[in-house]
């Protein structure tokens, strides 16, 4: 699994955080987020699949070729 | 409880998709069909009255998924055809073209109809703002405008105003209450957003009742207040709230009560849900019905549709959530601050325009909210988490 975000979509929600914390953080500054890991390994990809769909913004993207 | 063969999900928005997706994330393998009344693939409606408006972005990039994602979701998407019709009974929806899909379950999840001001049907320069053809059409005719009128203090009204005036445009925002927002809010708060949208040249008529609208020759030229005042305008956007999208439920047997009325299973018959802007639940943890219009309940309260339909039976007890964007500002509103709540301000400062607000009521903290502060206000949720859930009751 490759996770890509676009900081410009995020509107700082937080939802990835609070369903993933081990893959997604935020900014201090304004709440943006950040990719703490790419390519998470295999025990979180349920976890971020679901931040992907519950992200309010669609700022999450997944490949799943792996 | 078996898991049904099959599932339908009327309304191809954020709830409808957010239904699909959860289904399969939780293994789902049944059929599922998604009807959707207009024409698009699922786009998402936060940005039409932000960046789509200002045309910082095409409309291509508030879709909410790629064509690869949605085919990979496995789901069959009739678009461009809405339901006009649901057997409860059969579990059943008839569409506008005829076609009739059966679901082991049925989702409802068709969303809102902006409400529209009386007077004469069919003025041009009138627009509402709901649908990414909504947000096309106003967009066109704010290029090319020079004073536009926003009926609407709420939300909606306060953020297409923000970005109309980002546009050039002289814009006049009305409304009744004392600062755009003010329920929402609370009076603190909608005042200072009231001072930036006034130092960035928004022209405030708070506290205003609107008569009626004016027109020439089959164009809208104004609005006119109740105090006799008339607003001129080549363009007026009426933000006035929205109603639930039932009028297909008419007659289906459902109780519709302003929304979906549903239990706190978010099931408003055996084998029938609501998701979304349209449903209205029985929230456990506040032991009142609930509708909510945000972006972040139409996911959640999707996915736990979809684990209900899967038999697991676990009641809906959000803590509600919203955001806005006006000007550089961003809002972020867990909880809900209730008339007469006490405001404190716990991190940051006001006068930085970076600050958390909590907000208490009868002792109990009932929200927190984030001016520029996006990962604060989310640390400073959990002193609302540590509540009982009863605290957020609006008082009768
Ligand atoms: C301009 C705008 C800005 C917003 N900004 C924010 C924000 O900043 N933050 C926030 O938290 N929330 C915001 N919201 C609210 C948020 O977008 C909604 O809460 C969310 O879209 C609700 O999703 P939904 O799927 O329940 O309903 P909707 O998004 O309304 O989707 C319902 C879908 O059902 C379709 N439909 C209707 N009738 C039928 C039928 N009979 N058959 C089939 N399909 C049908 C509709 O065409 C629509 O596509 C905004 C809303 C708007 C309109
Ligand atoms: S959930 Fe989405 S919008 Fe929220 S912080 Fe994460 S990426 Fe950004």
């Amino acid at each position: 699994m490759k996770i890509t975000v676009d900081e410009e979509k995020c509107c700082g929600a937080g939802q990835c955080v609070l369903i993933a914390p081990e893959v997604f953080d935020q900014r201090e500054e304004d709440g943006i987020v950040v990719l703490l890991d790419a390519e998470p390994a295999d025990g979180h990809h349920t976890a971020v699949r679901e931040a992907a769909s519950v992200c309010p913004a669609a700022a999450i993207r997944l490949s799943e070729s792996t | 409880m078996t898991t049904p063969s099959s599932v339908v999900v009327a309304g191809a928005s954020a709830a409808g998709l957010g239904t699909a997706e959860a289904l399969r994330r939780k293994g789902y393998r049944g059929r599922l069909t998604v009807l959707g009344a207009e024409p698009h693939p699922p786009y998402d409606r936060p940005p039409l009255s932000k960046q789509v408006l200002a045309g910082t972005w095409t409309p291509e990039r508030a879709r909410l998924r790629t064509r690869e994602a949605l085919d990979a979701l496995d789901a069959e998407f009739l678009l461009g055809d809405p339901a006009v019709a649901l057997d409860v009974a059969a579990r059943t929806v008839r569409t506008a073209s005829g076609r009739t899909v059966h679901g082991g379950a049925v989702v409802i999840a068709t969303g809102l109809r902006p409400r529209t001001l009386p007077g004469p049907d069919g003025l041009a320069g009138v627009h509402v703002l709901r649908s990414l053809d909504d947000a096309r059409a106003l967009r066109a005719e704010l290029r090319s405008a020079e004073r536009a009128v926003v009926v609407g203090d709420g939300v909606l009204g306060a953020e297409i105003a923000a970005t109309a005036h980002t546009m050039g445009v002289a814009v006049t925002l009305v409304g009744p209450q004392p600062a755009p927002m003010a329920r929402q809010l609370g009076p603190t708060v909608a005042e200072l957003l009231a001072a930036l949208h006034r130092e960035h040249g928004v022209r405030l008529r708070l506290g205003a009742a609107v008569d009626a609208l004016t027109g020439h020759g089959g164009r809208v030229d104004g609005v006119r207040l109740g105090d006799g005042e008339v607003l001129p305008a080549e363009v007026v956007v009426v933000a006035v709230g929205a109603v639930p999208d039932t009028a297909w439920l008419t007659g289906s047997g459902l109780t519709l009560d302003d929304g979906v009325v549903c239990d706190a299973y978010c099931r408003a018959a055996d084998g029938i849900y609501a998701a979304g802007d349209v449903a209205r639940w029985h929230h456990p943890g506040l032991g009142e019905p609930l509708r909510l219009e945000n972006r972040t309940n139409a996911v959640e309260q999707s996915a736990a549709v979809a684990g209900n339909i899967l038999g697991e039976a676990r009641p809906y007890a959000p803590i509600p959530y919203f955001w806005t964007d006006q000007f550089d500002a961003r809002i972020h509103v867990h909880g809900r601050p209730l008339p007469g709540a006490e405001m404190t301000v716990v991190d940051g400062a006001v006068a930085d325009r970076r600050f958390v607000a909590q907000y208490r009521h009868r002792g109990r903290v009932v929200a927190v909210l984030g001016w520029n502060m996006p990962k604060q206000a989310r640390a400073h949720r959990q002193a609302l988490l540590a509540e009982p859930m009863d605290a957020f009751a609006v008082p009768s």
